[in-house]
């Protein structure tokens, strides 16, 4: 989606403190009316604290937010009606049908009855879950839970969304559709802030991105001039049964110019700004006892971009993903 | 208009979802007889002693179906994060909870009556002053109800909102001169007796249903409406302090 570069958003020294910890410290960013802007980070980073800020749902320490020109940093209420909001959690009510929830949560915004009504009919038809809409929404399934709490986020046609980690735990054919939700959003005239800890989502997804580590943001370009620092870089990766341990140590002693890094127990990745040629490697590794299941290049991704700018190593994402639940 | 559309939906969801299920209506008829058959027997005064229990089975019914509820819905909800969907409607807090804590306050008045209707089976209710009964029965359910709502703001698991609010309830209850009048009390009693809204309550109860009141009618309402306006204020700043932090 072009913009046009109206600020949808513009934060300006956003901080915030719990106890000893200091969630977010001195947050810088704008986001263009029409952007779908991603901001990315491993769990704990401040994603979800700087949503809470942005939204009302948390008092800011220090710093300014605007939402639409309107300064809601004294006044969160004040930009409440510009704003669609998709928590981390799919948080609607267990004990009412999906109807009744997305009328419900159209009455919140002052809609009309006859208004809430077409509109739910209206989104349940277009998020699939037209036949499900006279279910509780205790009995829905996760996928199924996720889509009608960014339908709710919606019921009001607002013109900025914020997505706090839609695709966490659910199904990847759940994921795949709701990514596919949230482009539509977009192309419509959407402004999205998503936060997601899923590096190919918000590669595959948003046109800017910002990383946000230890509540800092470290750094925020676009998806296109962030991946041209992976211009020039070669990089091949080795499955490998039994004998994976210690392997990155010994390339690294064998081959000084390659930078090797374990993917998984059973997995390295080796990059060069050179060409990496794969028969000498093998072979040290099948001196090792290992066995070479599998060698292929591999095209540099923004989680190589990820890990060069944070320090954070793409296992640990990984790791939290799994935490999570998978999905992506 | 638009924040009276949301005022009026969630008064309305939450009369559906939880007030009008049958085990909180079947709980709200039971407990209101439960008390009153119990005392009614331990008074062992036939019919003469309705009048004279009357406004305390009222004032138990209100403030334990009052309490009991709003402080576990608003609990449930919060642990559920479903509340916060509340909180992100663009309507202005103090709307936000009056819209929430109204059908407690309904659910109360509703409960008060129950005795009412059985006692009028049994006792000759046309000396009752209903101008006076009928407010101050109101203001009871809405000083419980926001001391339900105070209880709630104050704890973050379901249980803890039924042990907390006892804590208020039981000292309440014996304390405020329903059953036992005030000047009886111990000396040492009697300050906190007048630092309780069902102390004030209660005395409108009596001098509407007996016309044995200790206090002016204007004094018992006035600071009848001051708890309320103090326990809301309090509940609100909690919420602002605690749950949008």
């Amino acid at each position: 989606m072009a913009t046009d570069g109206k600020t949808a958003i513009e934060v300006r020294g956003l901080a915030k403190r719990f106890g000893d910890v200091q969630a977010v410290a001195g947050v810088n960013f704008d986001v263009s009316e029409g952007e779908l802007f991603g901001f990315l980070g491993p769990n704990g980073a401040g994603k979800s604290t700087t949503i809470y800020m942005l939204t009302g749902l948390a008092r800011l320490d220090a710093g300014t937010i605007r939402i639409a020109g309107i300064d809601c940093s004294k006044n969160p209420k004040a930009a409440q009606h510009l704003m669609g909001v998709v928590p981390d959690e799919s948080n609607l009510y267990p004990e009412l049908t999906g109807f009744e929830n997305l009328c419900f949560c159209g009455s919140l915004y002052g809609m009309s009855k006859p208004d809430r009504e077409a509109r739910t009919r209206d989104l349940l038809d277009r998020f699939g879950l037209a036949d499900a809409a006279g279910r509780k929404f205790a009995g829905y399934s996760k996928g199924m839970k996720r889509k009608l709490t960014i339908a709710a986020g919606i019921i009001h046609s607002p013109p900025i969304l914020f997505l706090d980690e839609p695709t966490s735990g659910i199904d990847v054919a759940s994921a795949r559709q709701i990514r596919q939700l949230i482009a539509d959003l977009n192309a419509g005239g959407t402004t999205i802030f998503l936060t997601t800890h899923y590096i190919e989502e918000a590669e595959r997804l948003c046109r800017r991105i910002a990383f946000i580590v230890k509540g800092r943001i470290v750094r925020t370009d676009t998806v296109e001039d962030l991946m041209r620092q992976t211009d020039g870089r070669h990089v091949v990766q080795f499955a490998v049964s039994n004998g994976a341990a210690g392997l990155c140590e010994a390339i690294a002693a064998g081959f000084p110019n390659l930078q090797c890094q374990a993917v998984s127990d059973g997995a390295v990745r080796v990059e060069s700004s050179e060409q990496v040629r794969i028969g000498p490697l093998v072979r040290l590794i099948e001196d090792r006892g290992a066995e070479v299941a599998e060698a292929r290049k591999v095209r540099p991704s923004l989680e190589d971009v990820f890990v060069r700018i944070t320090g954070i190593e793409a296992t640990a994402m990984k790791q939290e993903k799994a935490k999570m639940g998978g999905g992506a | 208009m638009k924040a009276w559309i949301a005022f009026w939906n969630i008064l309305a969801k939450d009369m559906r979802t939880y007030y009008l299920k049958p085990p909180n209506i079947s709980w709200g008829l039971i407990f209101p007889l439960a008390w009153t058959g119990m005392f009614f027997i331990r008074s062992g005064a036939g019919l003469d002693s309705v009048p004279s229990l009357l406004p305390g089975v009222m004032a138990v019914s209100v403030l334990f179906g009052t309490t009991s509820l709003l402080s576990v819905t608003v609990t449930f909800e919060k642990k559920g994060r479903s509340f916060e969907r509340l909180l992100l409607a663009p309507i202005p807090l103090e709307l936000l909870m009056l819209a929430k804590t109204s059908g407690a306050i309904l659910f109360g008045v509703a409960n008060a009556f129950v005795p009412v209707v059985m006692a009028a089976f049994l006792t000759d209710l046309s000396g009752v002053a209903w101008g006076s009964l009928i407010p101050a029965i109101v203001l009871i359910a809405v000083s419980s109800t926001f001391l339900g709502l105070f209880i709630a703001v104050s704890v973050s698991e379901v249980f803890e909102a039924q042990t907390f609010s006892n804590f208020f309830r039981f000292p309440m209850l014996f304390l405020c001169g329903l059953f036992f009048p005030i000047e009886k009390l111990p000396a040492l009693l009697r300050p906190l007796s007048y630092a309780l809204p069902l102390t004030y309550g209660a005395d409108v109860l009596h001098a509407s249903i007996r016309g044995a009141g200790h206090m002016p009618l204007a004094l018992d309402f006035g600071l009848l409406a001051a708890f309320c306006a103090v326990l809301f204020a309090l509940s609100l700043r909690n919420i602002r302090r605690k749950w949008i932090a």
